[in-house]
């Protein structure tokens, strides 16, 4: 269910590092808690990111949601098609619901987040 | 927290389970736009047992119901059904309710869920000078609402009751799956449907044997998150967002539950200078033209100046846009007036339109 190559917050974030840059989305469990998604309000791209600051908000029919940062970073791309198909975040959170590309300040940051497997244990914590 | 007599089996189906004015109640179950979807285009089931149930009886019964509410009850003959308010003096609402005529001295009110105490307070407060006797029910009284086009095909079976024979707002008495109920065709969607109420200490079969025939003809179980969507699209009101006791019956645009000709009644001279003096304000249906979703409390500005807060607003699942409800200055209450509202500190256009969002064809 959850890519061993990703890192995860306990916010429910993933990111997925390709070369200097970090693809990051919500998780599967987080879509679910949300319902159906109907619309993300992206950030700029040059935007730099602080850690934990938010890089969006996720609204379901029922609830508004920030994201934020998994790591400080700096914005280089936005996911446009979410503009049009916002439930790509429930059909395909690991994929094609991806949010935002950051550059990475320091992959440092990114190892002291969640493997896949110690953010399935803290996943079963909550469910329990 | 309050459970219903049905809880188990909303766990059991797998329903999110929130807090709703002490009750432990399914906000969804498979999602808030199918759950929307299969009551507008199949059927869906909906347990409302967190309602509030009064029975009013006794030789003052009519008199006593008049004097509390704006709408005609003298109207009702036995079998009828009516949407009304309790009303402050002010015109105001304690609650708004639905008038089951039982008899000519006995009425069934049904109310919400959030006022269900205070409500009761009032009406036995009210009494004074009055030969009626009132009893709270709530707790003894079940509630389902099965609600859309295939609600009749799918209840039929079950009941003695003449579905068909049953117009909008009329109620029967009667066995469903063995157990006394009363039938209402009645509901909170905008859709065709039913009520479905009963004092059987175990009402379970109701519910499962609904979701087991119904199922396989499109039938979704229905939590609170998409009640709320439905009944928005229709306009139909929520008590806390769109009316409460800081806003008066004509300023929420129900001047059409107000029977001016019947006799006095709580609030009537407020509703008459009203009409003399005109409204400063009134309800009004809108849509967002900037991509958002307005929610309750968002600030409104109407010329620059804050104005409100948004009443309702959501996402509409059918008309798969944002829509809401506010009380605007009455200069900007025409349709196509625009205005805007705060969506986290950024001011979003939007504008008046047509209200109900939707109505079904008939």
């Amino acid at each position: 269910m959850y890519p061993n190559e990703f890192r995860y917050t306990k916010e429910h974030e993933w990111i997925k590092v390709e070369g200097d840059e970090g693809v990051v989305g919500i998780t599967d469990f987080a879509q679910h808690q949300l319902g159906d998604i109907i619309f993300v309000e992206l950030p700029a791209v040059g935007k730099e990111l602080a850690p934990r600051q938010s890089i969006g908000v996720v609204e379901s029919v029922k609830s508004v949601s920030d994201v934020y940062a998994p790591v400080p970073g700096v914005v280089t791309a936005v996911n446009e098609a979410l503009g049009a198909t916002a439930d790509l975040l429930n059909k395909d959170p690991h994929g094609q619901g991806w949010i935002v590309r950051i550059k990475i300040k320091d992959k440092k940051d990114v190892e002291a987040l969640l493997s896949a497997g110690d953010y399935e244990k803290y996943l079963e914590g909550l469910e329990h | 927290m309050k459970k219903t007599r049905f809880n188990e089996l909303h766990h059991k189906l797998g329903g999110k389970m929130i807090e709703f004015c002490g009750w432990e109640m399914p906000v969804e179950y498979s999602g808030i736009i199918p759950e929307h979807m299969a009551v507008r285009t199949k059927a869906g089931l909906f347990d409302v047992s967190h309602m509030g149930e009064v029975m009013v009886t006794g030789k003052d019964a009519l008199k006593y119901v008049q004097w509390l509410t704006p709408n005609d009850a003298g109207k009702l003959v036995p079998g009828q059904v009516q949407y009304t308010a309790l009303m402050t003096p002010e015109s105001a609402f304690v609650d708004d309710m639905l008038v089951y005529c039982m008899g000519p001295e006995e009425y069934f009110l049904v109310v919400n869920a959030a006022n269900d105490d205070k409500d009761f307070a009032w009406i036995a407060g009210h009494t004074k000078g009055f030969d009626v006797k009132v009893e709270h029910q709530s707790d003894a009284t079940s509630q389902l609402a099965l609600q859309g086009p295939l609600a009749e095909t799918i209840l039929q079976p079950l009941t003695d009751i003449d579905l068909a024979a049953m117009k909008s707002f009329h109620w029967a008495k009667g066995k469903v799956l063995g157990k006394a109920c009363l039938v209402s065709r009645t509901g909170y969607t905008g859709e065709d449907g039913f009520e479905i109420y009963t004092t059987d200490p175990e009402p379970q079969v109701i519910w499962s044997t609904l979701i087991e025939k119904g199922g396989p003809l499109g039938l979704l179980p229905i939590g609170l998150g998409a009640r709320d969507t439905l009944r928005l699209e229709s306009k139909l009101m929520l008590y806390g967002n769109d009316i409460s006791d800081k806003t008066t019956v004509l300023e929420a645009n129900l001047k059409w539950i107000v029977k001016l000709d019947k006799g006095d009644f709580l609030g009537k001279p407020v509703i008459e200078k009203q009409l003399r003096e005109g409204l400063t304000r009134k309800l009004v249906g809108f849509e967002l033209v900037e991509p958002g979703v307005a929610r309750p409390h968002y600030p409104v500005y109407y010329k620059g100046q804050k104005v409100a807060e948004v009443a309702s607003g959501t996402f509409s699942p059918l008309l798969k846009k944002p829509i809401g409800l506010v009380y605007l200055p009455i200069d900007g209450t025409a349709v196509g007036t625009e205005f805007e509202v705060e969506i986290r500190g950024k001011r979003t256009k939007a504008r008046v339109i047509p209200t109900p969002f939707y109505k079904r064809a008939k």
